[in-house]
């Protein structure tokens, strides 16, 4: 489904993505671990196209489509889902209006007919189910005065909306107590399907007992250094990502 | 626009008064400086001064309060004030470079520089020339000339005496400069144009008090011009701390240029006079720059207070705050004119801007005039402005703890004051501003 | 930044969808403004002589004027002798039904949108269309009448009901106000008429679409609602006109009086041709709007959306005269490629307990330049007033300008007075947000310009909202940098 190789990245002129290789298949729940600062969150942003980062050699390829060539709009019309850090606030947008334009923009791509107000509306209510949002939520301007949890769930709900191929879940784990976690949690496994894959970045093992993955990948200073499956999140958690640096200062 | 010359009178007056100034000059009258001032008194003549139809002068007559408490065929700036009449003026810190003037005139026995000659040159203006000629004709005018306030024009063109300040580049001034403009009007009706100019070198800072304060029961006029260049990453502070008497006319101009990096914070604290005008003119014309404002006018019987100020972005990434706070008592009125330009270099640039005014009788009036304009799109400028009176429910919650209508209002409007009072660096200072309020809301 | 300039390229072409011409004969003065043109307009409209007294006046008031030059915007010297004052659409006779109303100027209303067959409209919108400078037809007249209500266009009230238009035109805007409406009491020509009697609630939507479609053609439209007691009124005003190189000038009157308890809302979504990419052409609109909450417990609301013209130049104001009375002032004012606006409001508080809120938000782009400038005054008198103004500005791209004058005058104690304005560009993090959830950067601009707009279009009846949000997004097209 994904395939990343040799990927390198960087923001005005600090390299911080150094030669990521990664294969995502269908069906298959990643997690990215690592250190603040390790170029986490970097990837996130590259895979959903922010321009902020300027890609320096390397390629993405997602489901035979080169995505570095793919405007973010495009990219997230192919499947490609970023569950957001920090959801930005867009006063005086609705939340259903925006999330009804998404839906439809992304059907057109895929050449099927608008959905009318009605199966939106159950569309939207089915889905709200999933992560317990509140229908108030929904007729308020977008992330506005949102609390954190409401602000992660919101995302989890958008995802469940647009039903990508590919979700990246970036720290969604971060300010949210453990209730919230849960339902998070709870909303991306009832999504989980055999077609589908989730790429979760977090710094902490907190969240992948919840969401179980096949696979952890250790990214420190920008590479990944170290895989293995979820045994290896509870090693860290064991034992922090100092060994890790040891390990790599020992190689380099 | 050209503003309109409405009293011819006080302009020809004031080109009458510029030809016997001239005579008195003895053989100065070829130098550098007075081509300056010659120039200016031609803009003068050509433009004339502001009446009530300018903009700019929109709400405020100076012309008219100067016609009517200002004979200027009967000015005298004579002095009879004593050492401790002069003392009495001074704040309780010895710790500080002084400065005097009386009616405009530099006071040698009073002012003491403590700070080393190396750091710190404090000359007045005349003597500046002279010992400077060079490095003063780069600055003098140059700004001032910018903004095109008449009045400018008119202390340019009768300027000799103020203050020079030339931090040295690198030095930091620990003792804050004192300058102390004291108007004795026993002996007649003084009239006078100091001219400030402070050079702050590249990576010094420096805190500059101005204190303006009144001898007698007659009317003053005082048309001030200070030039300020704030030099690659230099830091400073300048006060003006208003005290005049209630019969005391003034027209006060700024201008500070800041370079890169640079950091500049003014206060303009206005607590007396029959009619201020201040216009506070900042050039931020390098990027990351930063500029603080702060303004507090608390003001009472027939007094008129006019705040306008100027921040201009000219490059990017600069950033301005500004607060300016009125309470306006008996018959006062207040007006605020804040202007934010950022010019279409100027990315990024971050503005705010805040006028609020408490009203506390209905004779007390304010005319508010926040103005932005804004020709880069990667900006944030924000302003907000209030006019109003203490909130019911505040001064309610005080009444029922046991506090007396009067305090509670005091209480509240000290609170309202904090936010300008509590960004006061000096104690000294701080303590002084906080004796006169207390005075004037109990 | 290289795909922003692509998408700017894209769709700068967007055209102005109602520049068509109508070729329709018309009956018109020659060029020029002479005490001769002004009998001559009063003349064509069999007007009594009181009236063209009237006109006379302000003609010779305007003589002694001198054009203003303080709004901030900038444009050629007008010409006042190289305009055509007056321009109707010949008619054989006098109409007595819809029917026979000239096919072509059917058309072109049906081009418009707006139907003149009452039969066909389902919503309860009556409509006066005023072509050029002439209302050519007034809907829903029958109904309106049974209430008591008269809605016709200004001539025929001048005609018709005498006593009212002699008692309030010029009651709240006079003949010396200003150089403009100087101007157009002396030639307007048409325009709508409107009154609500003593507690009747109009029930539907009063509406007048103005266009301008002869060249060389200034529109001088006068509007004058009266609202008796305790009466209701809701009043939408559309206006388009034809692509041409000149500038043509459109100087109207508004004037609103609100009796005790009524409440008049007026809505104005104006769209006149803004002239080509390049600023050529488009129109001058240069107009005065005031109402006066008149009686106690009054209120008048304004809402515009500004998109079209090469200039606007209006501040559509409130004198709050009874005690309790409201003023409101809502606007959207959206410039792009070399429009000009210069636009807000004065809220004038003279009663006590009066209450005003202006709203207003402002969008430039291209190389426009957008001004609210605004003045709320509290007069000694009123006590406990109340404002509330918020004016903000977007910025799209680097070549525009937004700028900022207002003017608040307070001179009551009790008075609570608070201005609020930023200025911002569409936020960079929100257009990749919508992309990354599959909406296309144009799109997501209309979007965020919509919500950032919002609260003046909830003020707009359903179906002009509905317009206007359209409007938005045209105008706005490829503005995206």
């Amino acid at each position: 489904m994904l395939t990343i190789k040799n990927l390198h990245a960087q923001i005005e002129d600090n390299q911080i993505l150094r030669g990521i290789n990664l294969e995502v298949k269908p069906g298959e729940v990643h997690a990215i671990m690592g250190p603040n600062g390790s170029g986490k969150s970097t990837l996130a942003s590259v895979l959903a196209g922010r321009e902020d980062y300027e890609v320096t050699d390397g390629e993405v390829i997602f489901e035979g489509k080169d995505l570095l060539d793919l405007a973010p709009e495009e990219r997230a019309r192919e499947g490609v889902f970023l569950a957001f850090q920090y959801p930005v606030e867009i006063p005086g947008v609705s939340s259903t209006n925006f999330l009804k334009t998404a839906v439809n923009q992304i059907r057109e791509h895929k050449g099927l007919d608008p959905l009318d107000a009605v199966s939106f509306l159950k569309l939207i209510k089915e889905k709200m189910k999933l992560v317990e949002i509140d229908q108030s939520l929904l007729s308020r301007s977008l992330n506005e005065g949102f609390s954190g949890g409401e602000k992660k769930r919101n995302e989890i709900f958008q995802m469940a909306v647009l039903d990508p191929k590919l979700a990246i879940l970036d720290e969604t784990d971060s300010g949210l107590d453990i209730d919230a976690l849960r339902i998070v949690a709870n909303g991306v496994n009832q999504l989980k399907r055999a077609d589908n894959a989730v790429i979760v970045v977090t710094h902490y093992q907190r969240l992948l007992d919840y969401i179980i993955p096949d696979f952890v990948h250790v990214l420190y200073q920008g590479r990944i250094v170290k895989s293995g499956d979820k045994s290896l999140a509870l090693e860290l958690e064991d034992k922090g990502y100092d060994w890790i640096k040891d390990e790599v200062g020992s190689l380099v | 626009m050209k503003p309109k010359a409405v009293k011819a009178d006080i302009a020809s007056k004031l080109v009458d008064k510029f030809n016997e100034f001239e005579k008195e000059l003895n053989g100065h009258s070829k130098s550098p400086m007075h081509t300056v001032r010659k120039n200016a008194l031609e803009e003068l003549k050509s433009n004339g001064l502001p009446g009530p139809k300018d903009e700019e002068y929109k709400y405020t007559n100076l012309v008219k309060s100067i016609e009517k408490h200002i004979d200027l065929d009967n000015v005298s700036n004579d002095s009879s004030l004593s050492d401790s009449e002069v003392e009495s003026f001074l704040f309780d810190n010895e710790d500080a470079n002084i400065i005097v003037f009386i009616n405009g005139l530099y006071a040698a026995r009073h002012s003491k520089i403590i700070s080393p000659v190396s750091d710190l040159v404090v000359l007045d203006f005349e003597e500046a020339f002279m010992q400077h000629p060079e490095e003063v004709i780069a600055h003098f005018g140059n700004y001032a000339a910018k903004y095109k306030d008449p009045y400018a024009s008119v202390n340019t063109a009768f300027s000799k005496n103020g203050a020079f300040i030339k931090v040295s580049p690198g030095k930091v001034i620990e003792k804050p400069i004192m300058i102390h403009f004291i108007s004795d009007t026993r002996q007649g009706i003084p009239v006078y144009y100091p001219r400030n100019l402070f050079i702050i070198g590249e990576r010094s800072e420096v805190n500059i008090v101005e204190s303006f304060h009144t001898f007698g029961d007659q009317p003053s006029l005082v048309n001030q011009v200070t030039e300020i260049v704030v030099s690659k990453e230099a830091k400073g502070s300048y006060y003006k701390l208003q005290l005049e008497s209630d019969n005391a006319q003034r027209v006060d101009n700024t201008q500070i240029h800041q370079r890169k990096d640079s950091v500049f914070n003014t206060y303009t604290l206005t607590f007396g006079g029959a009619m201020v005008r201040n216009n506070l003119n900042i050039a931020l014309e390098d990027p990351h720059c930063e500029t603080h404002m702060y303004g507090l006018y608390l003001i009472k019987g027939n007094a008129h207070v006019d705040n306008h100020t100027v921040v201009d972005h000219i490059m990017p990434e600069s950033f301005s705050n500004e607060i300016y706070k009125g309470i306006l008592d008996d018959k006062a009125t207040g007006v605020f004119n804040g202007k934010i330009f950022v010019r279409q270099d100027a990315q990024k640039t971050n503005a705010f801007q805040s006028n609020k005014n408490i009203l506390l009788t209905d004779d007390a009036k304010m005319n508010s005039k926040p103005q932005l304009e804004i020709w880069a799109d990667d900006v944030k400028c924000s302003h907000g402005c209030t006019t109003g009176q203490l909130d019911d429910e505040q001064m309610f919650y005080l009444r029922s703890r046991g506090i007396s209508a009067e305090s509670a209002r005091a209480i509240l409007l000290h609170a309202f004051a904090a936010d300008v009072l509590e960004t006061v660096k000096f104690e000294f200072i701080r303590e002084h501003l906080d004796r006169i309020i207390h005075e004037r809301l109990h | 930044m290289s795909k922003d300039n692509r998408v700017l390229e894209e769709i700068t072409t967007s055209e102005y969808k109602y520049g068509f011409t109508s070729d329709i004969e018309a009956d018109s003065a020659p060029k020029g403004l002479n005490e001769d043109i002004v009998r001559f307009i009063s003349a064509k409209k069999n007007e009594p002589e009181w009236m063209l007294e009237w006109r006379l006046k302000a003609y010779h008031h305007w003589l002694t004027m001198k054009e203003p030059t303080w709004p901030n915007v900038k444009y050629p010297k007008i010409d006042f002798q190289d305009i055509i004052y007056y321009s109707a659409p010949k008619k054989k006779k006098k109409l007595n039904s819809l029917d026979e109303v000239d096919p072509e100027l059917r058309e072109t209303f049906e081009k418009l949108g707006i139907s003149l067959d009452e039969q066909k409209r389902l919503t309860g919108v009556a409509v006066d269309a005023v072509l050029d400078s002439v209302s050519v037809a007034t809907t829903f007249k029958k109904k309106l009448h049974e209430l008591g209500i008269i809605f016709c266009s200004f001539s025929e009230a001048v005609h018709e009901h005498p006593e009212l238009i002699k008692k309030y035109i010029g009651s709240v805007v006079p003949i010396t106000d200003n150089y403009y409406a100087a101007l157009n009491s002396a030639v307007f020509s048409d325009g709508s008429f409107c009154y609500i009697p003593k507690g009747v609630r109009c029930p539907m939507e009063l509406s007048t679409y103005f266009r301008i479609n002869a060249a060389n053609t200034g529109q001088f439209e006068r509007t004058l609602i009266v609202a008796e007691e305790g009466s209701y009124v809701s009043y939408l005003e559309g206006c388009t006109a034809p692509m041409r190189d000149e500038n043509q000038l459109h100087a109207a009157v508004v004037e609103i009086m609100a009796e005790k308890n009524s409440e008049v809302k007026y809505s104005t979504v104006q769209n006149w041709y803004p002239g080509d990419k390049n600023g050529k052409g488009g129109i001058y609109n240069f107009v005065t709007k005031r109402g006066i909450c008149k009686g106690d417990g009054s209120k008048i609301s304004w809402t515009q959306v500004e998109t079209g013209s090469a200039i606007t130049w209006k501040y559509p104001s409130v004198i709050l005269k009874g005690d309790n009375s409201i003023g409101e002032f809502y606007s959207v004012a959206v410039t792009n490629n070399h429009q000009q606006a210069d636009t807000g409001t004065k809220m004038i508080h003279l009663g006590k307990n009066t209450k005003s809120r202006i709203v207003s938000k402002g969008v430039s782009a291209g190389f426009s330049q957008n001004s609210y400038r605004g003045l709320v005054k509290v007069h000694k008198r009123a006590e406990n007033s109340r404002n509330f103004s918020q004016c903000d500005s977007l910025l799209m791209g680097d070549k525009c300008g937004a700028h900022t004058f207002p003017y608040i005058e307070i001179e009551n104690s009790t008075a609570r007075v608070e201005h609020e304005a930023t200025t911002s560009k569409i936020g960079e993090d929100q257009i990749f947000y919508c992309n990354q959830r599959g909406i296309a950067t144009e799109d997501a601009v209309a979007l965020i310009v919509n919500g950032y707009c919002k609260e003046v279009l909830n003020q707009l009846p359903m179906e002009f909202a509905v317009e206007a949000q359209k409007l938005l997004a045209l105008t706005l097209e490829g503005s995206v940098g």
